[in-house]
């Protein structure tokens, strides 16, 4: 187990630079997970760690030793890969075993680490099965036990899930956490599956662009995005953003202080429908979403902006009506426009 | 509807015959080779179209007896066995290299390999031959024939390794790089085994290449290092008039090559649909 820090770290590939100067700490045992729109440096970011990227700029140190110059094998990280990267000549036991065996560990610790790993992860049926017998789910798993076997320091994910069909990717999301709670070991884990993020991290890494926009536990992301990007990334639905002229009333008599150019961000599930007295928006009606537990209803505004509101009843009003909003002043994120 | 049925019909018929027709062609003068090596040089001559006649041995007791087929056998087996190793030894490196570490030059050192088959083998033929009589004194040895035949087979053998190899999931390669396997490791353990069927079918196809070039191992032997191609170059006779003879040898000098190619059929294919794991 160890603590991770990286500092100004860049990459380049021949003149593109993808990672502009990041600096991260992460601590001991920490779950994080890094999430971002596709292209913005994520899997890079994790393989710069893990040592399959060469380091342009800046330092990245694992423990107490800086890891810049270390071979991956050397480094105390394990990775799993997305579409799993099993070794397809070998049986599950051997691809479980493959690192320990090139470390030349004695065949009963070999023996007894395979075993538990996979008795953690229910696998221990499948050890002689090649990797092209087993499903999505159950290779999964084996890659996760060729990671854990080796005991590293801290384990990498990328997009662990990303290949596994809806209801498999809840269930190992699960075990992914369980595991975590288990072996207290520090994980890093990419996915631009905001979801998957908010439900495993201690802390949140938002990427954009090779940045890092904002680092913060979940609820301090939901509740304090520092910028629209951030805002609008994490949650679902998304976070409606709402310029001054399509408010009902003056902006700064909504939020104190509030410039004329600033924008509002209120998420769906915090819009409140009330009378057009009280309002702060209104809206015409569009389309409903039933989702069954609550519904989308999704409006828009006078200057054609859409925006989602998530109640917990069908508003009765016929499509084309004009609906009145308005919420409570802390679920208000006042955000200037760069 | 009924347009379609009769097409397909057509192309039931069209298309097999067709098929059938141009396999014939192909292999008409194979047959025709074989059949003459079984007549006598009188037969072999006469300008009928000949299928009927008395069978004889004599032509190949002749090659074995007077002609030292076993020689010249013996040559091309040792000279394309050890061609064959000697490109994998360096071409399997080499591929490796450019498939998993590429540089930016590493296309242009791809199409550079493959450039040098575009010079016609006529144009050094002088100097190849004056070099290796005069200065290396290496004229008609195994070892000349040798280094020739994987020197003109190097290029295709790295353009199919590196097919090969390219086609193995780089996570692959990056999963055993984080396992801690070192680079011979890495060949020994991972490359190799998951690009077997490629590996085999590029050495069968070296060897063939090997054992059927002509145009080096007819003018840089005499007699030492002499191959089947030798063999069959020396019973040529312009005038037509050992027919029979030249049949023979010529026979003798493929099947080997045949024989190899029919047993290893089935291993290639299997080899070949043993697919990664993605
Ligand atoms: N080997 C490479 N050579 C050049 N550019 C690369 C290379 N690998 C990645 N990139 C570029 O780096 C950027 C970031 O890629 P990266 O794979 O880290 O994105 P990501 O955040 O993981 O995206 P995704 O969610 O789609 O996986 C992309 O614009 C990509 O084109
Ligand atoms: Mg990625």
């Amino acid at each position: 187990m160890a603590k991770l820090k990286i500092k100004n770290l860049k990459k380049s590939y021949e003149n593109e630079q993808i990672i502009h100067g990041v600096n991260l700490e992460i601590k001991d045992g920490e779950f994080v997970v890094f999430v971002g729109p596709s292209g913005c440096g994520k899997s890079t970011l994790l393989r710069l760690i893990a040592g399959l990227e060469e380091i342009t700029e800046g330092e990245i140190s694992i423990g107490d030793k800086v890891v810049n110059e270390i071979a991956p094998s050397k480094r105390g990280v394990a990775m799993v890969f997305q579409n799993y990267a099993l070794y397809p000549h070998m049986n599950v036991y051997k691809n479980m075993s493959f690192a320990l065996r090139q470390a030349r560990m004695n065949k009963d610790e070999i023996n007894r680490r395979v075993k538990n790993a996979a008795e953690i992860l229910q696998i221990s049926d499948f050890l002689l099965k090649t990797p092209r017998s087993l499903s999505g789910g159950q290779r999964q798993r084996v890659a996760i036990g060729r990671a854990i076997v080796r005991e590293p320091d801290v384990f990498l994910f990328d997009e662990p899930l990303s290949n596994l069909d809806a209801a498999l990717r809840v269930n190992t999301r699960l075990e992914i956490a369980r595991l975590h709670k288990r072996l207290g070991t520090t994980m890093i884990y990419v996915t631009h599956d905001q979801v998957e993020a908010m439900t495993l991290a201690d802390k949140i890494v938002v990427l954009n662009n090779g940045k890092i926009e904002q680092i913060g536990s979940p609820i301090e992301l939901y509740e304090n995005p520092l910028n629209m990007f951030v805002a609008g990334f994490i949650g679902s639905p998304k976070m409606n953003f709402l310029n001054s002229k399509t408010l009902t009333k003056n902006i700064s008599t909504i939020v104190k202080g509030a410039k004329r150019e600033d924008i509002i961000g209120i998420r769906p599930e915090h819009l409140l429908k009330t009378t057009y007295t009280k309002s702060i928006i209104s809206a015409r009606l569009d389309l409903i979403e039933n989702l069954g537990e609550n519904v989308l209803v999704h409006m828009i505004l006078n200057n054609d902006d859409q925006i989602i509101a998530k109640m917990n009843t069908a508003p009765k009003e016929p499509i084309g009506t004009k609906l009145h909003f308005t919420a409570n002043i802390k679920n208000l994120h006042l955000f200037n426009k760069k | 509807m009924a347009i379609v049925a009769q097409t397909s019909n057509l192309g039931k018929i069209f298309w097999p015959a067709l098929a059938w027709l141009i396999s014939i062609i192909f292999f008409f003068p194979i047959f025709w080779m074989v059949l003459t090596s079984f007549k006598t040089d009188a037969d072999a001559v006469k300008p009928e179209f000949l299928i009927f006649f008395k069978p004889t041995l004599e032509n190949y007791f002749n090659m074995t007896d007077n002609y030292d087929y076993w020689r010249f056998a013996i040559n091309s087996t040792i000279t394309s066995i050890f061609a064959t190793l000697f490109s994998l030894f360096v071409g399997v490196p080499a591929s490796y290299v450019m498939a998993f570490n590429p540089t930016k030059n590493t296309k242009n050192i791809l199409i550079w390999m493959l450039s040098t088959k575009m010079l016609p083998a006529a144009a050094v033929l002088y100097p190849m031959t004056f070099i290796t009589k005069n200065f290396l004194n290496i004229y008609d040895t195994h070892f000349l024939i040798i280094l020739v035949l994987c020197l003109i087979n190097l290029p295709i053998v790295i353009w199919m390794l590196f097919t090969y190899f390219k086609e193995i999931p780089k996570e692959i390669i990056e999963a055993s790089r984080m396992d801690g396997v070192n680079t011979w490791g890495e060949l020994k353990e991972i490359i190799i085994p998951l690009a077997w069927g490629g590996l085999a079918s590029t050495a069968l196809l070296c060897f063939i290449f090997c054992w059927n070039e002509a145009y080096w191992t007819v003018r840089l032997t005499t007699n030492e290092a002499a191959t089947l191609s030798k063999l069959i170059e020396g019973n040529r006779a312009p005038e037509g008039l050992f027919f029979g003879r030249l049949s023979a040898v010529s026979s003798a000098a493929v099947a080997p090559i045949v024989i190899l190619g029919w047993f290893c059929q089935r291993q290639l294919v299997k080899g070949l649909t043993f697919g990664a794991v993605k």
